[in-house]
C-alpha cells in the first residue's frame, strides 16, 4: 500500500481482528473452548482460501484478507462441529455468500451468520454453545467489544444500540411481567455470545441498511425476532436465526428508507482509501462479466471507490 | 477393588431426560428415606398430563445409569521394566438423591383448579392450574405442602407461562398393597419445545447448595446448558495408587474443588458416550429394555445413515447450585457432538518384583518422578494440601532431592 492520507482513520476491521483474535486466544487458554488450534487454523485457512479464490474468479483488483480473517475468527469463536469437512464447508460458504448472494451490489448476509445458519440447515452437524464464555469475565469482554464503538466513532453503532435497547427492554419487560428477580435478565445479559453478536455481527456495516432510520428499524426487528425465537418458540440461537431472517428484509428497508452506501476504511464522506484498499462491492458488470453487461452500472460512489484515490463525487 | 458410597452427595436429585424433537420423558428419582407420609413433589410441567403420560418406573434402572456413567478409576500395573505388558481394572463411584417433603387434603378454592387426579403406582397425583400464584401458594399450604416463603413469586412466573403443576404424594394404602419399601421414580412424558429443568422452586426452600445429576438420553449427541457454561470435569490424570482405597471421597473432593474453581457458575460434564459401548466400563451399558423403561421411544428406528454407533447418546451433567449463582432454570440444547468423554482417573502401580536387568536404578527414579507428579495432580484436582499427600506416598521432601551437582559425580 502506498502512504495513507494524513490522519486517516484506523480501519475498524483491524481493531475487530485484534479483538476477535484476543478473545479466541483467551477462549483457548482460559475458557477451554471446544475448538482446537488445528480447527482454528482450518477455519482461517478456508476463509482466506475462499476469499482468494473469489478474488481470482471475479478478477478483483487485489486480495483483501481482512474481512475474510474476521469471518474466520468469528467462526472459530462460534461454530462447533465434529467434522472438519463441515467446518471447511461452513467457512467457504460464509465467504462465498458475499459474492453470490447479492442484491443491488450489496451482499445480503453477514458472512459468519450465513456460514453458521447454512451449515445448521444443510448438515445438522453444527452447533453453537451460547453459554461457553460463562459470565465471570463479562466486563472485560464488554470492554473488548465496546472498543469497536470507539473505532467506528459511532458511525454505524446505531444498529448495535437499537438492537441492545430493544433486546434489553424485552428481556426486562418479560421478567417484570413474570415477576422474576432482576438477577434473571441480568444473568441473560452477561453473555459473551450476545456481546459478540451485538458489537461485531449485527453491526456489520456492509449488510445493514444504508440509512440511519433503516438501521434502527433493522436492529429493532432483529431484537424482536431473537426474543420471539427464544421466549415464544423456545429454540436456541435466536440471535443467529433472527439476523439471517431479517437480512433478507434489508433490500426492502433500503427501498423504503434509502441512504448512502457504506465503504470500509473511513466513512464515505471522509478521505478516500489508500491505493489497494478497495471496496468489494462491485457493480454488476464487474461482478459477472458478460452476463449482466446490459445492466446499468452501480451507484457512482462505488465506481469511485474502486479507483486509486480522490474524493467521491456524490 | 474399591467402590464409592452410593450416597456420596447429600441432598442430590437425579433426573433422566429423554429427549428427541419436542418429546420429553422425564424421570425423577429420589432416595427419600423419611416417612412416606411426609413425601411430596411439586414440579412445574409445560403441558397438561393425561393419566397415560405418567408412569412409575424402576429405581434400579436409574441406579444402573448412574453406575454406567459415573467417574471411574482405571488401574495399570507396571510390568517388569525389563519386559513391558499391561493389565487393567476399574472402580466406579456412584451417587444418590433426595427431594422435598409435605402432605395434602381439600379440593378447590382460591382460583386453583385441580385439572386431574390420578393414582399411579404408590403415588396420588394432581395436575393443578391456577389463576394466580398467591391462591396456589395458599392452596398448597392448606393442603399440607410445606411451601417456603416467597415461593409464590416463583410459582407466579410459571403460571404466567401457562405451566401446570404436577403434585405427587405417597398413597400409603397403595404402597402397602404394592409392597415397595422405597419410593420408585416418577416418570412423565410430554410434548413441548421447552427443553428445560425447573430448579427455582427447589431453591426457594434450600438451606445451602443443592446437587443435581441430569442424565440426558438423546438421539444425535451431547446435551449442554445454553444459559450456563458447561465444562468438562478435569479427567484422564494419573493419581496416587492410594486413591483407590477411597475413590468416592476423591470424587467428592474433586467435584467440590472444581466447583470452587469455577466459582459455582458452571455445569459439569461427567460423561458423554454412545450408549452402545464403554471403555473402560464402570458398569455395562443399559439394555434395550432398560432404555425403554426410561422412555427412549425411538429405539426401533434405525440410526441415522452414515453414522456409526447406536442411536442413543448419554450425557451425564452434574451441577451444584444455589440461588445466588443459578438465578434461572436450566435450559438445555442437544448438540451434534458425538465425541466421547468420561471422568477417568488412572493409577499406575510400580513393579514390585526383582528387577534382574541393569535398568533398576533408572526405573526407580522414573517411578519417583511419576509419583511426585501424581501427588501434584491429586493436590490440584482435589484442593488437598500437597505435603500430607507426599508424606502418605513416602516421597522425599521437596528440598531432599539430589542437587544437580550431586548427580554429576554421584555424590551422596
Amino acid at each position: 500500500m502506498s502512504e495513507a492520507p494524513a490522519r486517516r482513520r484506523l480501519d475498524p476491521r483491524l481493531y475487530q481482528i485484534g479483538a476477535l483474535a484476543g478473545l479466541l486466544a483467551w477462549g483457548l487458554l482460559a475458557r477451554r473452548l471446544d475448538v482446537t488450534p488445528g480447527r482454528a487454523a482450518l477455519l482461517l485457512a478456508a476463509a482466506l482460501g475462499a476469499q482468494y479464490a473469489a478474488t481470482r474468479i471475479w478478477r478483483l483488483p487485489s486480495f483483501e484478507p481482512k474481512s475474510a480473517l474476521i469471518s474466520g475468527l468469528s467462526l472459530c469463536l462460534l461454530l462447533r462441529t465434529n467434522s472438519d469437512a463441515v467446518a471447511f464447508g461452513a467457512a467457504a460458504s460464509a465467504i462465498s455468500s458475499k459474492f453470490l448472494l447479492r442484491w443491488k451490489g450489496k451482499h445480503l448476509f453477514n458472512p459468519t451468520n450465513f456460514g453458521i445458519v447454512a451449515a445448521m440447515l444443510a448438515t445438522g452437524r453444527v452447533w453453537v454453545s451460547p453459554a461457553q464464555w460463562g459470565n465471570a469475565a463479562f466486563f472485560g469482554f464488554l470492554l473488548a467489544c465496546a472498543g469497536i464503538l470507539v473505532v467506528h466513532r459511532a458511525a454505524r453503532s446505531d444498529v448495535t444500540f437499537a438492537f441492545l435497547a430493544v433486546y434489553l427492554g424485552l428481556l426486562f419487560a418479560r421478567s417484570t411481567w413474570l415477576g422474576e428477580p432482576a438477577a434473571i435478565p441480568l444473568h441473560r445479559l452477561q453473555n459473551g455470545a450476545l456481546l459478540l453478536f451485538a458489537f461485531f455481527m449485527i453491526s456489520d456495516p456492509r449488510t445493514t441498511p444504508d440509512s440511519r432510520g433503516g438501521r434502527i428499524l433493522f436492529g429493532s426487528l432483529v431484537a424482536v425476532g431473537a426474543a420471539w425465537i427464544q421466549f415464544r418458540l423456545f429454540r436456541t440461537n435466536g440471535l443467529l436465526w433472527s439476523l439471517a431472517l431479517f437480512s433478507l428484509a434489508v433490500p426492502l428497508i433500503d427501498r423504503i428508507l434509502p441512504g448512502r452506501r457504506y465503504a470500509w476504511a473511513g466513512n464515505t464522506t471522509g478521505p478516500m482509501p489508500a491505493k489497494g484498499v478497495f471496496d468489494e462491492t462491485l457493480d454488476p458488470p464487474r461482478l459477472l462479466p458478460g452476463l449482466l453487461r446490459s445492466q446499468p452500472a452501480g451507484p457512482p460512489v462505488l465506481r469511485v471507490l474502486r479507483g486509486e484515490g480522490g474524493r467521491p463525487t456524490l | 477393588m474399591a467402590k464409592g458410597d452410593a450416597r456420596l452427595f447429600n441432598r442430590a436429585s437425579q433426573v433422566v431426560l429423554v429427549r428427541d424433537g419436542d418429546r420429553t420423558v422425564l424421570t425423577m428419582a429420589n432416595d427419600y428415606r423419611g416417612d412416606p407420609k411426609e413425601f411430596a413433589v411439586v414440579v412445574p410441567v409445560p403441558t397438561f398430563l393425561e393419566r397415560e403420560q405418567i408412569h412409575v418406573g424402576e429405581r434400579t434402572v436409574v441406579e444402573h445409569l448412574d453406575a454406567y456413567s459415573a467417574p471411574r478409576l482405571v488401574e495399570y500395573f507396571d510390568p517388569d521394566p525389563c519386559m513391558r505388558v499391561a493389565m487393567e481394572m476399574k472402580v466406579a463411584a456412584q451417587d444418590a438423591a433426595k427431594p422435598a417433603s409435605a402432605a395434602s387434603r381439600r379440593e378447590r378454592s382460591l382460583g386453583v383448579t385441580v385439572e386431574a387426579r390420578y393414582t399411579v403406582g404408590e403415588y396420588d397425583i394432581l395436575i393443578l392450574s391456577a389463576r394466580e400464584s398467591a391462591g396456589l401458594e395458599t392452596w398448597l399450604r392448606e393442603n399440607g405442602y410445606r411451601i417456603p416463603d416467597g415461593a409464590s413469586r416463583v410459582l407466579g412466573g410459571y403460571l404466567k407461562q401457562k405451566m401446570r403443576f404436577f403434585v405427587a404424594k405417597v398413597n400409603l394404602e397403595e404402597q402397602a398393597r404394592l409392597g415397595f419399601s422405597y419410593l420408585r421414580p416418577i416418570q412423565v412424558a410430554y410434548e413441548s419445545p421447552k427443553f428445560m429443568l425447573p430448579i427455582r422452586l427447589g431453591m426457594a426452600n434450600a438451606d445451602g447448595p443443592q446437587e443435581l445429576f441430569v442424565y440426558a438420553l438423546t438421539r444425535r449427541g451431547r446435551v449442554e446448558t445454553t444459559n450456563y457454561r458447561t465444562v468438562r470435569l478435569p479427567a484422564d490424570q494419573d493419581v496416587p495408587a492410594y486413591v483407590k482405597e477411597d475413590f468416592g471421597n476423591f470424587y467428592k473432593a474433586l467435584f467440590a474443588e472444581q466447583v470452587r474453581r469455577e466459582r459455582m457458575q458452571t455445569v459439569f460434564l461427567e460423561y458423554a458416550w454412545d450408549m452402545g459401548w464403554c471403555d473402560p466400563c464402570a458398569a455395562d451399558p443399559l439394555s434395550r429394555e432398560e432404555l425403554k423403561t426410561l422412555g427412549v421411544f425411538w429405539l426401533d428406528e434405525a440410526p441415522e445413515a452414515g453414522r456409526g454407533g447406536s442411536n442413543v447418546f448419554v450425557t451425564r451433567l452434574h451441577v451444584r447450585y444455589d440461588e445466588a449463582h443459578f438465578p434461572e432454570d436450566l435450559v438445555f440444547q442437544e448438540t451434534a457432538d458425538r465425541q466421547n468423554f468420561q471422568g477417568r482417573y488412572i493409577i499406575r502401580h510400580p513393579f514390585t518384583g526383582t528387577i534382574a536387568c541393569g535398568v533398576g536404578e533408572r526405573y526407580r527414579e522414573e517411578v519417583r518422578q511419576r509419583q511426585e507428579q501424581e501427588a501434584r495432580n491429586l493436590a490440584t484436582l482435589t484442593g488437598w494440601p500437597l505435603d500430607p499427600i507426599r508424606v502418605k506416598l513416602k516421597l522425599p521432601p521437596p528440598g531432599g532431592e539430589k542437587k544437580w551437582w550431586e548427580r554429576i559425580w554421584g555424590g551422596r
